[in-house]
């Protein structure tokens, strides 16, 4: 009996990340006086899909970091993991000492360039915030520190008001303000925003904390969108 | 592919010869010419880069553009004037190509005087919105003009966005360019309904500064044209101006070997010779009464 021979050769399925598949949208951060405050949505899409809309994109790393995500939400739970452990070790330690914001930045920076190097990239641009710090890292390993930061469309849509509006010596009050000012902006023009948000902050006497998500109001009801002025049918386009 | 390969490893790179290489315009012209697809194709230099904006308020409409026409990446025109006339009433911001945009809105405003002339009445917006699609659509998007028009007519102000395939949309505001998302954020922060004239304007600006300074395709100064439903127009070439450049040009310090007074060359004669106009002046002719008889 003749043994079956498999003459096409069989190819191992990719094991370099070429392009994301569920996705966070824009995390945005910026300095206050007191501390600083990271702000994102609790959308992650799956394509054009809005398919996880409780998805928690600012976590705490030890005590005093905050550390949001934007991109592949897979990477962003796999480097979680990697400094939960880095957490750990630290505790068990127990020597006093744990890595701070500026630390974990840097530490991430060496993790995306690496990896970035082996054409195997952690998809995510990650914002990183600590009682006095704050900053950026993104796939390929690009780093930098700011008074405020936005990833994403944040970039186009958020950073011109942040750079008008930013001062500072903003009181926490305003600075949340201005964060959800962005955040609806946001959510009118970006296709995968939602209106459902997590504001948190980092403080030196109180730690890092993720607020609960809720709702921002948005107003579509603006007169002129809603009825064509001059008696003429539809948008005036087709 | 292979003639254009490198055969040469390495270690045996020979140095190349003097003056000009011409080496790759054969491997050029072979790879523009095979039609693969994703091929190297010659950069164009064109304009794009631009904020432009729209929006309607209580009594008129406000349309504002950026001053800045790129080549690539090198800054063409510093002061380009964006916003075109169409019509008495009717004003258009034009992104993209600048010849396209030009020769668009010249064409189709040479479209709307005939047709005021045939009609006896004054052009609508949503005239020059449908002429403009018409063409752009017929050309498939290939001529590159992305478009906000707006104007008063009897119908009341009107704002549209028209893109470069023959879309459009009738919107309260809108932005246009690769300045438009940061324009756009001013916008959907702090506009409203029924604004006055002033809130409008101060709201164009601001959009069009945000545009000049977080976008690098725009920059240099802001135009602003107020349209009101009396008719009355107020074209403001340079209505803010925040990118001076005479500061710089004062700022550099030239040598004084350039400053030479008068008297460094020897003067030998003077001669004054009034300028000669074109055509004719009644002094050049001998006036002779006609013989009516």
């Amino acid at each position: 009996m003749a043994s079956l021979h498999l003459n096409a050769a069989t190819t191992a399925p990719s094991q370099h990340t070429k392009y994301p598949i569920v996705t966070g949208t824009s995390v945005l951060g910026l300095r206050y006086d007191g501390g600083v405050m990271v702000a994102a949505d609790t959308l992650c899409s799956y394509g054009s899909m809005a398919k996880y809309k409780d998805a928690r994109r600012i976590r705490t790393v030890g005590p005093a970091t905050l550390l949001g995500a934007s991109g592949e939400y897979s990477d962003f739970q796999s480097i979680m993991d990697m400094l939960e452990g880095m957490e750990q070790q630290n505790d068990n330690f127990d020597d006093g000492h744990s890595t701070d914001a500026q630390q974990t930045h840097s530490y991430l920076r060496a993790v995306m360039y690496q990896r970035r190097s082996k054409m195997n990239p952690l998809w995510n641009d990650l914002v990183v915030a600590g009682p006095n710090f704050l900053g950026l890292v993104d796939k390929i390993g690009t780093t930098y520190t700011d008074n405020f930061i936005a990833t994403g469309f944040g970039s186009y849509l958020a950073i011109p008001i942040l750079r008008k509006k930013w001062r500072p010596t903003m009181s926490e009050g305003e600075a949340r303000g201005l964060l959800e000012d962005c955040l609806k902006v946001l959510f009118y023009r970006d296709c995968r925003a939602l209106n459902r948000i997590q504001i948190a902050k980092v403080t030196e006497e109180g730690g890092a904390v993720v607020s609960e998500p809720y709702e921002i109001e948005t107003d579509w009801s603006a007169a002129s969108f809603a009825t064509t002025k001059g008696g003429l049918e539809g948008d005036g386009g087709w | 592919m292979s003639e254009f390969t490198a055969s040469e490893t390495p270690e045996s790179i020979a140095p190349p010869p003097a003056g000009f290489s011409f080496e790759n315009v054969k491997r050029n012209a072979a790879i523009s010419a095979s039609g693969t697809t994703g091929a190297y194709t010659q950069a164009k230099a064109m304009k794009t880069g631009t904020t432009i904006v729209g929006t309607i308020f209580k009594g008129g409409v406000v349309l504002g553009a950026d001053t800045r026409a790129t080549g690539d990446t090198t800054v063409c025109d510093k002061n380009c004037e964006k916003i075109h006339y169409m019509a008495p009433n009717i004003y258009c911001c034009g992104a993209g190509t600048a010849a396209d945009t030009e020769k668009t809105t010249e064409l189709i405003a040479s479209q709307l005087e005939l047709l005021r002339m045939s009609t006896k009445t004054q052009s609508r917006i949503v005239t020059a919105c449908t002429l403009l699609k018409r063409m752009l659509f017929r050309y498939q998007g290939h001529v590159s003009a992305a478009l906000v028009l707006g104007g008063c007519d009897i119908n009341g102000p009107h704002v549209y966005q028209i893109y470069p395939h023959g879309s459009t949309g009738k919107l309260p505001y809108t932005t246009m360019g690769s300045g438009s998302l940061a324009a756009m954020s001013v916008f959907e922060s702090e506009w409203k309904e029924d604004m006055t004239e002033d809130e409008a304007k101060g709201l164009v600006e601001r959009a069009i500064t945000a545009g000049i300074f977080n976008d690098l395709g725009s920059g240099s100064n802001c135009d602003t044209c107020v349209i009101r439903m009396d008719g009355s127009i107020q074209m403001n070439r340079g209505a803010l101006k925040e990118n001076p450049v005479e500061p710089l040009r004062d700022a550099i310090k030239r040598s004084d070997r350039f400053n030479f007074p008068r008297g460094t060359t020897a003067v030998l004669s003077t001669e004054f010779v009034a300028h000669k106009t074109k055509g004719l002046s009644l002094d050049d002719v001998d006036v002779v009464t006609m013989d009516t008889n």
